[in-house]
């Protein structure tokens, strides 16, 4: 982690009051890479996000931003210092302040032309350059969200930091937004820390993904190796529904109720297997059989309630997701096949 | 791993801010800690002269004030409460902001209104003569105004408003979460208010109890004229009169026993009143319709508070100004009066603000234990009588200036006298030290309007903190700001007992005239100055009756 440019946080530990929020974590972001940082409520990822802002000093460790050390025992730089623009949650935009106002703030120094015209120029790339006069309060969610970008950007950040930037929009809204923003951002090529707790949005969103639980970075990496090779059970689970067995290993299988899988797990022992609804699918010559509880078609996939028996295992409830669309009859036996890939064996905890 | 002290969102303080609320803070609180050292100091015979002949009745007529005025204002602050709340009955939506209008008159003005109006010789005494044809005092037994009952009446006539303020916001808080519950439980609506009601908002109405007693206690007019002797007028005639600073400094000092055990009431209730919220849920408040003579009664009992608080006393007002002729009332020497209180209202008002946004803004960007007791600290003037700050910067301040003086003299060999003693300057800091605590409460609460991340937003986009002040709060807030300046304008424009202790030489208000021409007995000559007043100190109260109007939850939808 020696990179000049981008994002350097090392070691970042932080305590609120004896509760500690953010344990050791160190991440970098390459020029024009958006790294986000994906967790539940109270992982610690928004501390994380605010650390590197400067709006909270760390307990220890450093942030070193474009090649200068930012955060650490050599410096404490406030966060107007840093030259790095923050997208909230809730907008933030400045009530007293026009469209215009908002996003020519962070330009204080220039000459008034020049503010004029990089103010212009983010409003059009955002799509609201015929919103410059405007009220912030006559504005609708989703064009507060671009404004506030346009205002992040407009100063020419070395970094963008954005605060779970589309909870705050309904479904379709968030959709496009999210897309929009994607663009702009990329455009800009700036490096981008996002923080969310969605997961799909944030392998929408990002080159790489920081998995955040308890203040402590269990994953780091792009979104489809997290998704294919997850490091333990929370990150598989995160990234979606899973059904999970409680399996013991012989001869380097796991024995499921669905058959036995492959475990490269040292030794025999219990073991946790975690197979994704979508990785099983109908076929009349699979090797285990299910009797259907109930089928719905969900629009893209039909998700069946299985019921699946082995001679030699209790009886398990599984969901599966068919791509197929097939929605089979209540009480009706199936044979099913499960897709290995989708299928994750980790140590018993 | 390099590890860093932890506080808060981690930046320290910076020195400038820190210096700076400390030192308001040390500034305001110097009066009070000057007059209560000053029970340390032996002043020999005057105190101990004082204490044999007059302090007794100072305690007496202090306690029987307080319980007088306390039982007063309980009763007509609670019950206009109630009934403009519950209720619905002929005029109570106009009484409901129409009760506050009595805040707009000084105690002492409504004190020598009713004077005139009960004096043997007034209109009131003259009827009754002339109807029973009774031709001398003997004749007949009338109450005399000038009494200690008199004073107690008269200070629950304009002090009521602060229960009821509290009260009715206590009333209209509960009314969803439990009023309803307690009916369909078999409550009828009056043994609701007893059994419900009225237990739930009595910390609320015990902090507006408190605070109507802190103005008792600061009272110096009414006392003054009516010659019941308290503290405030024995501090007066023990500083102005006899000429004994520590004396008076020391009975000062007692008084404070009076205010601190008001200020820990205070407090204690209203740390009480924040656990009264069950629910945030506010809907259309179910009102007692009132007709008949059920009605008739509620608007008696709401109206008269309103009659004679403010109706009565501002057309005795009136009449006095038109008896002399509206060209002598304001002719003469009214202009420079006015112009002075003008003055003083105006520069107290602006620096009030000007404190009151540095310890706000400061408290706000490093909350930690000593700003916030800081902050606290230098709010406490409110309670604070106007007589005891005056003695407590006076003292210091006299020897503050006699060290100058003597050092110049020393120097120059010529004596510049007392160079802030009796200055426009001593008595702003006067007036800075009381009505500090109008202005930062009402500028705390609308700092709460600019979000955290509105001041990270600023912060990131590039302003320091003072920047971000400039730019973001101060525009935000500016209408709150200018209610802050005018809260304490009008609270310095009636303001008497420090004004009269610390005013310059020759230097007069219209307070401090309507004072001293109602001591010599020229009661129509004091209308005009007093109406001035009035006229003035409706204009926050107008406003806080618009904001009361709008404040009934569930109005608006």
């Amino acid at each position: 982690m020696n990179s000049t440019t981008g994002l350097v946080m090392s070691n970042i530990t932080h305590h609120f009051g004896r509760t500690q929020v953010v344990d050791d974590v160190s991440l970098s972001i390459a020029p024009g890479e958006l790294l986000c940082l994906l967790g539940p409520s109270g992982c610690g990822k928004t501390t994380t996000l605010r650390i590197a802002a400067g709006l909270e000093v760390p307990s220890a460790g450093t942030v070193v931003l474009n090649g200068t050390e930012v955060s650490g025992p050599h410096a404490q730089l406030p966060p107007e210092s840093r030259h790095v623009g923050f997208l909230f949650q809730d907008y933030a935009l400045f009530p007293h302040l026009r469209v215009r106002g908002n996003v020519e703030f962070g330009l204080a120094g220039k000459p008034a032309a020049e503010r004029r015209a990089r103010a212009e120029e983010m409003l059009d790339q955002v799509g609201m350059a015929d919103y410059a006069e405007s009220w912030p309060h006559q504005l609708s969610g989703g064009q507060q969200q671009r404004v506030a970008l346009a205002r992040a950007l407009a100063p020419n950040p070395g970094l963008m930091l954005l605060d779970e930037p589309f909870s705050g929009l309904d479904k379709r809204l968030r959709d496009q937004v999210r897309d929009e923003t994607l663009h702009v951002l990329k455009r800009n090529r700036v490096s981008t820390l996002m923080v969310t707790h969605d997961p799909e949005e944030a392998m929408f969103m990002a080159d790489r993904v920081a998995v955040m639980r308890q203040g402590r970075i269990v994953q780091m990496d792009q979104p489809q190796t997290l998704y294919n090779q997850p490091a333990d059970p929370f990150v598989a689970s995160f990234f979606g529904e899973v059904n999970v067995f409680d399996a013991a290993i012989a001869d380097g299988m796991a024995q499921t109720p669905l058959g036995p899988f492959a475990a490269s797990l040292n030794g025999a022992g219990k073991a946790q297997v975690l197979i994704r609804p979508e990785g099983i699918s109908l076929d009349p010559a699979g090797g285990a059989e299910g009797i259907v509880l109930a089928a719905r078609l969900l629009g893209r996939v039909s998700l069946v309630h299985l019921r699946v028996e082995h001679p030699t295992l209790p009886a398990h409830h599984l969901h599966a997701r068919l791509a197929s669309r097939a929605l089979p009859a209540e009480g009706e036996r199936i044979r099913i096949t499960v897709d290995p890939s989708q299928v994750f064996i980790f140590p018993a905890a | 791993m390099p590890a860093y002290p932890h506080k808060h969102n981690g930046y320290k303080a910076p020195l400038p801010w820190l210096v700076a609320v400390l030192a308001l803070a040390a500034l305001v609180a110097l009066p009070v800690l000057v007059v209560t050292a000053n029970l340390l100091v032996p002043s020999g015979d005057v105190w101990t002269h004082l204490a044999a002949t007059v302090l007794g009745s100072y305690i007496g007529n202090s306690l029987l004030l307080m319980a007088g005025v306390g039982t007063g204002v309980a009763i007509g602050g609670v019950g206009t409460a109630w009934l403009v709340t519950m209720c619905r009955f002929r005029l109570s939506r106009v009484l409901e902001w129409a009760l506050l209008l009595p805040m707009a008159m000084p105690a002492y003005v409504v004190a020598y209104t009713y004077t005139d109006l009960l004096d043997y010789s007034g209109p009131l005494q003259s009827v009754l003569r002339a109807v029973f044809g009774w031709s001398s005092a003997r004749d007949y037994w009338f109450p005399d105004i000038r009494s200690l009952g008199g004073a107690i009446a008269v200070m629950v006539m304009v002090l009521y408003p602060y229960v009821y303020i509290l009260a009715r916001a206590a009333f209209l808080e509960q009314s969803v979460c439990v009023l309803e519950a307690s009916r369909t439980l078999g409550r009828g609506p009056w043994r609701a208010f007893g059994q419900v009601a009225l237990p739930l908002a009595r910390a609320s109405i015990i902090a507006g109890i408190a605070l109507a007693l802190m103005e008792t206690l600061n009272d110096f007019g009414t006392v003054q004229y009516f010659a019941v002797d308290t503290f405030t007028t024995g501090i007066y005639r023990t500083w102005l009169g006899m000429g004994q600073p520590i004396a008076a400094a020391q009975l000062g000092a007692v008084l404070m026993i009076f205010v601190a055990a008001l200020i820990v009431m205070e407090r204690l209730s209203r740390g009480g009143a924040k656990s009264h919220h069950t629910t945030s849920r506010y809907r259309r408040l179910p009102q007692i319709p009132l007709t008949g003579w059920r009605g008739g009664l509620a608007l008696g009992f709401s109206l008269l508070p309103v009659l004679l608080g403010f109706v009565v006393p501002a057309l005795v007002l009136a009449g006095w100004t038109l008896q002399v002729g509206l060209e002598n009332s304001f002719g003469g020497d009214f202009s420079r009066l006015a112009g002075n209180s003008l003055i003083l209202a105006v520069i107290a008002g602006m620096t009030a603000v000007a404190v009151a946004l540095v310890l706000a803004y400061a408290q706000r960007l490093h909350p930690r234990p000593l700003i916030r007791f800081a902050v606290r600290i230098a709010s406490l003037g409110y309670a604070v009588p106007g007589s005891v700050i005056a003695v407590g910067i006076l003292v210091p301040l006299v020897a503050a200036d006699r060290a100058l003086a003597h050092g110049i003299e020393s120097w120059t060999g010529r004596s510049p006298g007392l160079l802030m003693t009796g200055t426009i300057f001593a008595l702003v800091y006067a007036y800075l030290v009381r009505f500090l605590a109008v202005s930062t409460n009402s500028i705390e609460a609308s700092l709460a309007k600019v979000t955290p991340s509105l001041e990270a937003a600023a912060r990131t986009l590039g302003c320091g903190t003072v920047t971000a002040l400039r730019r973001v709060h101060i525009p935000m807030i500016r209408g709150s700001l200018l209610s802050a300046a005018l809260l304490v304008f009008v609270d310095v424009m009636k303001e008497l007992p420090a004004t009269l202790i610390m005013r310059p030489f020759n230097f007069d208000t219209l307070a401090t005239r309507t004072f001293t021409l109602a001591s010599d007995e020229r009661l129509a000559d004091a209308g005009a100055p007093a109406l001035a007043i009035v006229l003035v100190g409706l204009v926050p109260v107008l406003l806080l009756s618009r904001a009361i109007a709008k404040s009934r939850p569930g109005e608006s939808e």
